[in-house]
């Protein structure tokens, strides 16, 4: 029995001992393996490009994203086709205003929401999965629990009564986001940890007295980051859209500013009119940033998983 | 484990009674009413619609007149928009479309998004892996709301070959539509879910040790890998079941399928609270059955779980 | 393949029916065009409709299902004129306060049973009746009807509502103050009589198919909530015979856009078009695209109560921005569906309404725009204090883009800066309701076709005037407009002060923009309420 538990802990420190050297390692040897990953890479670049445009696309921009093009407005599938000449880029939309500057715009508003979304999502929904999954019995009851009303209240009338109480604003957006955002994250965290918690390195933890803290910050978190990031890229286009449902309230984005949910959905309407442009062009920066966030999400994946060597 | 899900039975109750709470509420707190309409009504009138669904009582009678009417006689209110059906009615009628085409969506997704994401960790960096993420993330990246329209524009207007919208008694005909909108976002999902985990346990020791071994491939792979890989899967499984039978307000929207996701959105902005309550309590209660279905899921994957 | 199978069956089945009755049905009688094999209609509508309770209906798609299932008293005609319905005439006392309904006596409901007066009081006294608590009992109040405001207060029995049968084919009803335009009234969905045997049988479950029992050319067979309502012709109807639509299907589709291309797709007969689609569509399909004005108008409200801006208490404010707005612009390059700029709140296809010559309709709109150079800088604005404020609307596609093109016009001529905010529905009601709100858009549409129907917002004490514009000479001309026989002269007043005063900016009067299967004739593009009945219509064969 003694000699049992002496082992047990012998063993233990090794282990402890290993992460640590491994701890120090791993985020070097992540990003070697991040930047050897060809798809990961390319999509970075073009995530970047999106980003500069976004920022500085303006510059060379001829309307404003809010000016009606007087000369064109009524006969949009005629006049407003693409065109260097007159300045529209990428067109106009329904009321003559220049799509490439609405573009840049809603690029800016919709890569800020699926970011803070998803951020918010793996911290929030990262640590309170691992905390409930991992503490277990009746606190993982109860925090399941409150995660199980938040996601079935009707969530409009969140929306409307932050509208009401607090009135418009990009960080009201934010906190409508946010608040759903989280959910499913916590859901799959905390069933990643009921299992990574049986595991060995985890027991020799605890037994070697670690507080459960430090041990779901150093030895879960860790492990469960690999699922965490694909699932907060696939978050990504989810934030992006329930962006559209927020504004469609009140609460979010308000004309004559836009986004790409407002931008797609508009183009989508519009789609057997003649006006394809004004589907194509948003919906093309929302693919390549979403195909962007994807393969860096799995280039991430890869590069994370501990057991990778 | 009988004694586990005992107790999660148990504390489902408070849970939905928490849940009537806090929506009931939300709602009422919420502006504009039932009644709210362009042209407000006398108030003499609105006092006579406020008396006959009692809407004049003080907002903790009318909760508790609720949740005793759901206990004593399974009545969960009239409709106070649509004045000749109760709300018994419209989710009998509702929910079992969304729940055909919900879970047929479910089947589509979790087979196809299942296979591609298992082939694709299987031959990781392959063109099999491209063409994979490929697919799944197209899919994804194709909101449903371009999906819809689309797709109607595509095979009713111009090659003719399926209609455009309703039911009609979920024909098979009325169906493909619905279940390709609704199910490809879902498949994305779980392609690459599934995709990532089958990977993750790929490359564990024990599949290691296995392979070693010289098992069979094909043995190690769905004896021994895909049950710990469906973990995450699961998780995510739970929820999404739930919100694909408690239906889509777009597939609903664009598809006049009738089933209660537009119900439920409608109610909402018609402040139809009765309708809105039903469908949360369904909904509610519905997450909470596959939440607990998931966890018992979660103990045969992995027999070390413990609650 | 098994369309093309099923095609051929119907086409086979239709030519054995033509040669057995291509006498008897194949030739319209009055006009002799040759019939459609299949008298089927099929209409989109928008939403899902309330209810088809008479006493009860409140929304349009009701209405519309309502007056096809049900018969009242009269009809309208193609040009929205009183032909007979139940009631073959009426009689008016000397004091304008009682009116005699003569019914026909052939009148059966669906279940074979007479129409009889009776079932007018009955369905009158449900409209009233707080235990049946309708939405529309106000309207019964707004008919003048004698005690229609004790009973639904509940100060009175329902069988104390002016309304009485003196025998099953002579009804009377009493009012409390004469009204000039009561018989028009009666083609309301609310004035429709009640099967009181099948309520009492059925409770509220009544007007399911199956229970429903109906007055009208068409009962219900079928009806499945957020998709569809099939009705099919009533053999008890009186005027059965002359009948020439078999089947009416209405299919709820919400999108506007895929309603069209399901229209395109054959599926259905009618449908709305999207807004800034009709001129194409007009290019396109020139037999199916038709246009004409409704009874509705189209306006923002300046919120000149104490919880309104201080701005918009100077009268040279409101009036530049009405000035400023380009209302053609509106009209034929944003919406697109030949709407008409409105300068005056009531529309012109108001019945006996003359449009009076406001002044600044008839200016050249870079005359407004100078004109509204010169009043905003009177006022105190320029560009270094430029005029802010909020404007809100209700969430839509259509309001978007003119609250957009609004915006814009300001900013681009006077260089206003407005935030646009946009609110779900109902919280937008409730808003604008409570005075939270600088400029909201908002439009009505008349519940009759007379023009106190609109001019009646401008009243102090009106229930609709969000805006709470007060102005004592306005609530004098429009008391004494009730009971004059000649109200244009208060009508011309009335809308000369809103254009001094500019309570609230006219944008334009409504049309409807449909496409419509080039088969179907006999549609009322005339009648400005679009009261339509499937019984006049028909489809000529291709």
């Amino acid at each position: 029995m003694m000699v049992d538990v002496q082992k047990m802990e012998q063993f233990a420190e090794n282990l402890a001992a290993q992460e640590e050297v491994k701890g120090r390692s791993l985020l070097a040897d992540a990003r070697r393996r991040f930047f050897h990953n060809k798809a990961a890479v390319v999509s970075l670049i073009v995530l970047s490009l999106v980003v500069v445009f976004s920022v500085f696309g303006r510059t060379i921009a001829v309307w404003s994203n809010e000016e009606i093009d007087w000369g064109i407005l009524g006969q949009i599938a005629e006049l407003g086709a693409p065109n260097i000449e007159n300045g529209h880029f990428f067109g106009a939309d329904q009321l003559g205003r220049d799509l490439y500057s609405r573009v840049i715009q809603g690029t800016q508003v919709s890569l800020m929401v699926g970011v803070v979304g998803a951020l918010i999502a793996v911290i929030v929904g990262t640590l309170y999965g691992a905390i409930a999954g991992y503490t277990g019995g009746k606190v993982d009851n109860v925090m399941m629990r409150f995660v199980d009303i938040i996601q079935s209240i009707p969530y409009m009338f969140v929306l409307i009564l932050l509208l009401v109480v607090f009135g418009r604003s990009l960080f009201m957006l934010f906190v409508g986001i946010g608040l759903i955002s989280w959910l499913d994250m916590s859901r799959i965290a905390r069933g990643q940890t009921l299992s990574l918690k049986n595991k060995e390195f985890v027991e020799a933890a605890i037994a070697t007295g670690v507080k459960p803290l430090t041990i779901i910050l150093r030895h879960i978190v860790p492990n469960l980051l690999g699922v965490v990031v694909v699932y907060a890229t696939l978050l990504v286009p989810q934030m992006i859209l329930t962006e559209s449902f927020i504004s469609f309230l009140g609460l979010g984005v308000q004309e004559p500013n836009t986004s790409w949910g407002a931008l797609i959905n508009e183009g989508a309407g519009n789609m057997q009119y003649g006006t394809l442009w004004q589907l194509v062009f948003p919906m093309f920066f929302f693919i390549i940033t979403l195909f962007s966030f994807f393969f860096i999400g799995d280039g991430l994946r890869d590069a994370l998983d501990p057991k990778e060597r | 484990m009988l004694s586990y899900i005992l107790r999660r039975v148990a504390i489902a109750i408070p849970t939905l009674l928490l849940l009537i709470i806090i929506s009931f509420l939300l709602m009422h707190a919420a502006p504009g009413g039932p009644f709210t309409s362009e042209r407000p009504l006398p108030p003499a009138v609105l006092a006579n619609i406020e008396a006959k669904y009692g809407l004049d009582e003080p907002i903790y009678v009318q909760i508790i007149n609720y949740i005793g009417g759901i206990i004593t006689s399974f009545d969960f209110g009239p409709s106070f928009k649509y004045k000749d059906r109760s709300v018994n009615d419209i989710i009998s009628t509702g929910f079992p479309v969304t729940l055909t085409y919900g879970f047929l969506s479910f089947a589509v997704a979790v087979i196809v998004g299942g296979a591609l994401g298992i082939a694709a960790a299987l031959k990781q960096n392959s063109w099999l892996d491209y063409f994979a993420v490929g697919i799944s993330v197209g899919a994804q990246v194709l909101p449903n709301f371009v999906m819809a329209p689309l797709l109607v524009l595509v095979f009713t207007l111009w090659l003719g070959w399926l209609p455009g919208g309703g039911w009609n008694g979920g024909q098979w005909n009325h169906l493909i539509l619905p279940v390709i909108a609704l199910s490809t976002s879902y498949m994305a999902s779980i392609a690459r879910l599934t995709r990532s985990s089958m990977l993750e346990v790929l490359h564990t020791n024990f599949i290691r040790t296995a392979m070693a071994k010289g098992l069979p491939y094909r043995v190690i792979v769905f004896k021994h890998a895909l049950k710990p890989a469906l973990l995450p899967v699961m998780s995510y499984l739970g929820p999404a079941f739930v919100s694909m039978i408690t239906g889509s307000v777009i597939i609903d929207m664009y598809f006049s399928t009738g089933g209660i996701g537009q119900s439920y959105v409608n109610s909402a902005l018609n402040r139809d609270y009765a309708v809105m309550m039903g469908i949360t309590i369904l909904i509610g209660g519905l997450t909470i059955l596959f939440n607990l279905i998931v966890d018992i899921l979660y103990a045969w994957v992995d027999p070390k779980i413990r609650y | 393949m098994k369309f093309s199978k099923s095609y051929l069956l119907a086409s086979v089945v239709g030519t054995a029916l033509l040669s057995t009755s291509a006498f008897a049905a194949g030739v319209h009688p009055e006009t002799g065009e040759k019939l459609a094999d299949d008298q089927t209609f099929t209409y989109r509508v928008l939403d899902e409709h309330s209810s088809v309770d008479p006493a009860i209906v409140e929304d349009v798609s009701g209405s519309e299902l309502v007056r096809n299932l049900f018969e009242g008293l009269y009809n309208q005609d193609n040009l929205g004129n009183l032909v007979p319905g139940v009631a073959l005439s009426h009689a008016v006392s000397d004091d304008n306060l009682t009116y005699t309904f003569k019914l026909r006596n052939d009148a059966k409901w669906s279940d074979g049973k007479p129409v009889t007066a009776g079932d007018f009081v009955y369905g009158w006294q449900r409209a009233a009746d707080p235990a049946n608590a309708s939405p529309y009992a106000w309207y019964m109040e707004l008919m003048s009807l004698e005690n229609a405001k004790e009973v639904i207060a509940g100060d009175m029995e329902a069988s104390a509502l002016g309304v009485k049968a003196l025998d099953d084919h002579t009804l009377e009803v009493k009012l409390t103050q004469p009204l000039p335009y009561f018989a028009l009234m009666t083609t309301h969905a609310t004035t429709f009589p009640s099967p009181k045997w099948a309520i009492e049988a059925h409770g509220t479950e009544w007007t399911k198919p199956g229970n429903i029992v109906s007055n009208g050319a068409y009962q219900m067979v079928k009806h499945v909530p957020q998709e569809t309502v099939s009705m099919e012709r009533n053999t008890n109807y009186w005027d059965n015979e002359s009948t020439i639509i078999d089947k009416v299907e209405a299919l709820v589709i919400n999108d506007e856009n895929v309603a069209l291309t399901r229209y395109l797709a054959g599926e259905t007969d009618r449908t709305e078009t999207p807004a800034g689609q009709f001129p194409r569509l007009l290019k396109e399909y020139p037999d199916q695209a038709v246009v004409f004005p409704r009874l509705c108008s189209y306006y923002y409200t300046f919120n000149q109560s104490a919880s309104g801006p201080e701005k918009f208490q100077d009268a040279r404010v409101r009036k530049a921005l009405a000035y400023a707005i380009d209302r053609r612009v509106i009209t034929d390059a944003v919406i697109q569906g030949g709407q008409f700029p409105a300068y005056t709140f009531t529309p012109a296809v108001t019945a006996g309404f003359e449009v009076p010559k406001v002044d600044y309709a008839g200016w050249s709109q870079p005359e407004r725009d100078a004109k509204a150079k010169e009043l905003l800088e009177a006022a105190g604005y320029t560009k270094d204090n430029p005029l802010e404020f909020d404007m809100v609307y209700n969430t839509s596609e259509a309001h978007k883009k003119v609250a957009i093109a609004m915006t814009q016009m300001w900013k681009q001529k006077l260089g206003v800066e407005v935030t646009l905010n946009n609110m779900e529905w109902k919280t937008f009601l409730n808003e604008r309701r409570n005075g939270n709100f600088e400029l909201a858009r908002g439009a009505w549409c008349g519940d009759y076709n007379e023009a106190s129907t609109f001019l009646d917002l401008m009243d102090t004490n009106s229930g609709y005037n969000d805006g709470k514009f007060t102005n004592a000479e306005v609530d004098k001309l429009l008391a004494d407009a009730k009971s004059s026989a000649q109200p244009q002269g208060n009508y011309t007043r009335i809308e000369e002060i809103m254009a001094a005063e500019m309570p609230v900016i006219p944008i334009y009067h409504y049309t409807n923009t449909y496409m419509m299967n080039a088969q179907l004739k006999n549609w009322p593009i005339k009648n400005a309420e679009q009261n339509w009945y499937a019984k006049n219509l028909y489809k000529v064969a291709k």
